[in-house]
């Protein structure tokens, strides 16, 4: 208790400095967070994937098609228990910095294959019925306003041309993790349009979704899928849904690891920090540290209250910092630039890293002042005038 | 002897400064007794705090014998020296030494931590010492909120809550008015001559050193007198 009380003393012996010190850490420790929330958030979409989901795209490439006509033949695989199919849209609402994912799909079973997406029966039925009808996610409503009712211009680049839907239904996630700033329509509306002015593109298949009835037995009915196909014009691969999400967070891989990069860095920077806060404490406090020496305190008892002080600060700074995170980390996923992030949550993890990064900085700004002090000779301490 | 406490014989030591090494004190042979009072005097540079250095265990000789009731303290381990420091010797600094961030009372206490006593017995003593030297009044206050010659006697108080068998003091007077020093020596000779305490002082002040029972005068490096206080 004494030792503690010294060190909490020591701690706050110098106020503006300890205070600022305090502060960097604080500043470290929540940009490390949030940064560590921002690839967490990165992966979210295949964390909160299903293992019983698959989906099976073409071989060669995302951007082929496949026949829509596979979709019999797939739910034929013994051990596929339901498929949908969808496709990707990538249109404009408005201006193109509006962005969010839109998917033409497969209304009478996509949604079903999709519990995690919950809305009210008769919403999705009305959306069943109308070809131009829409369904949303409670993210992406909240964030341009939308009711069930409203009309939603979209411009089509894929598919060209000035297209309308009706949001008949909006959903909300499961739980958090659920990405809930999707917008979806039906794939017969563009279908139809592609019969008439592309007919050459129509009845063609972005991916499928499949569900199986036994996820252990998925990887099997993966190989007995793409063996379907295997020879034919559009040769198939079949993959877990979050190997399938995976892959897209992969072809961004170069941006988490520089994210990750960079949150490291700043835990180095403060580390810097700390440890020359300490190495001036300690040089400032030579005499009283060889005094401790001459009463009779061993080297282990001084370097143990410069290692104290030292983790004390960065505890202090590290446990503010992770307070002030959760408010953070609210503010981003509620701002614009939060806003393209499905889910933006601080876990268990980065909050362990957080306090872990204080422990470290805490004791790696110790090692070489506490050496030092530990080591000061009686005589040349005194003499020190701090 | 059948008295000695301090027993020096041939004791040399040098520093290195670079690569030169500079001598400090030369063959010093000197007995101090049991209960004595004796102060060192020189010029700077002449060896004397060396010389306290070396009796109080924290610096080491390069040759010769220094025993203290005894012990041969040259030949311990730091570990070993450090305990025999906290038993044995209590020390009174001329800048006083004390922690800024600890109370009277919390400097006091400081030493007593290195002991199997209990709190409420730390306690105690802590109080009786400090009422020995006049401050049980001020036992809450910070040293910046003491006088100098109060912040001598709280370490004063500090040096003999452990009840040591030897204080050494480095120009112990040195950082004080006129009044706070005599007070400061009253209380020396006091632990001296009615506590039995062996006090070994380094002063420049001839006035200072009139407190002891005797002189020991150094100059560079060598003994060149004792004498008697009269």
């Amino acid at each position: 208790m004494y030792y503690l009380k010294l060190i909490f003393k020591n701690v706050f012996r110098a106020k503006l400095r300890s205070g600022l010190t305090i502060l960097g850490l604080v500043i470290a420790i929540v940009a490390f967070g949030l940064l560590q929330t921002v690839v967490d958030a990165w992966f979210a979409g295949a964390n909160s994937s299903s293992a019983a989901r698959m989906v099976t795209r073409n071989a060669i490439s995302l951007v082929f098609p496949m026949p829509s006509y596979y979709r019999d033949r797939i739910k034929a695989v013994p051990g596929v228990k339901s498929v949908a199919h969808s496709q990707w849209f990538g249109g404009i609402y408005i201006e193109p910095k509006n962005f969010f994912p839109q998917f033409a799909v497969d209304h009478e079973n996509y949604f079903e294959m999709y519990p995690e997406f919950l809305m009210k029966p008769e919403e999705l039925l009305a959306f069943k019925r109308d070809r131009q009808g829409a369904v949303v996610g409670r993210k992406l409503a909240d964030q341009y306003g939308w009711k069930v009712g409203d009309v939603i211009p979209i411009r089509g680049t894929i598919f060209p041309g000035e297209w309308r839907f009706t949001i008949r239904a909006i959903f909300d996630g499961k739980d958090e993790t659920t990405i809930t700033r999707q917008f979806y329509f039906q794939w017969d509306y563009i279908n139809e349009y592609l019969k008439k002015r592309f007919p050459r593109r129509a009845d063609q298949i972005g991916v499928f979704n499949i569900e199986v009835t036994d996820p252990g037995r998925i990887a099997d009915i993966a190989r007995a899928i793409d063996a379907e196909f295997k020879n034919s014009l559009a040769e198939t691969l079949t993959e877990t849904e979050k190997a399938f999400q995976l892959g897209f967070v992969a072809q961004s891989e170069a941006i988490v690891v520089a994210i990750r990069i960079v949150s490291f860095v700043v835990v180095f920077i403060i580390m810097a920090v700390v440890a020359n806060t300490m190495a001036m404490t300690a040089r400032e406090r030579l005499a009283e540290y060889a005094t401790l020496k001459a009463l009779g305190f061993s080297p282990q008892f001084v370097a143990a209250l410069v290692y104290g002080e030292a983790l004390m600060l960065s505890l202090i700074g590290a446990g503010l910092g992770i307070l002030l995170t959760f408010p953070m980390a609210a503010g981003f996923a509620s701002s614009p630039a939060g806003a393209v992030f499905a889910a933006f949550r601080v876990s268990g993890d980065t909050i362990i890293l957080q306090a872990a990064s204080g422990l470290v900085v805490g004791l790696v700004a110790a090692v070489i002042p506490g050496w030092r002090s530990a080591r000061i000779r009686i005589v040349d301490g005194l003499r020190h005038v701090g | 002897m059948a008295d000695t406490l301090v027993e020096i014989k041939h004791l040399a030591k040098s520093y290195t400064r670079g690569d030169q090494v500079v001598p400090v004190l030369y063959d010093i042979t000197l007995d101090i007794a049991r209960g004595d009072f004796i102060s060192l005097m020189g010029p700077s540079g002449s060896g004397k705090s060396t010389l306290l250095n070396l009796i109080a265990g924290i610096d080491k000789p390069d040759s010769g014998i220094l025993r203290i009731d005894g012990e041969d303290i040259t030949q311990l381990s730091e570990g070993a020296l450090a305990d025999w420091r906290a038993s044995n010797i209590g020390f009174i600094f001329q800048f006083y030494n004390l922690m800024p961030v600890l109370t009277a009372f919390e400097n006091v206490e400081l030493p007593l931590l290195l002991t199997n006593l209990s709190r409420a017995s730390r306690r105690e003593r802590v109080e009786m010492t400090l009422a020995l030297v006049g401050l049980s009044d001020r036992m809450e206050h910070y040293p910046n909120e003491l006088s100098g010659g109060q912040q001598q006697r709280v370490a004063i108080a500090r040096a003999i809550v452990t009840d040591p068998t030897i204080l050494v003091c480095d120009e112990p007077t040195g950082d004080l008015d006129k009044q706070s020093a005599a007070d400061v020596l009253g209380m020396l000779k006091q632990l001296n001559q009615e506590m039995g305490k062996t006090i070994i002082m380094v002063t420049h002040d001839a006035h200072a050193a009139e407190a002891a029972r005797r002189l020991v005068h150094l100059e560079k490096g060598e003994l060149t007198g004792e004498a008697a206080v009269p």
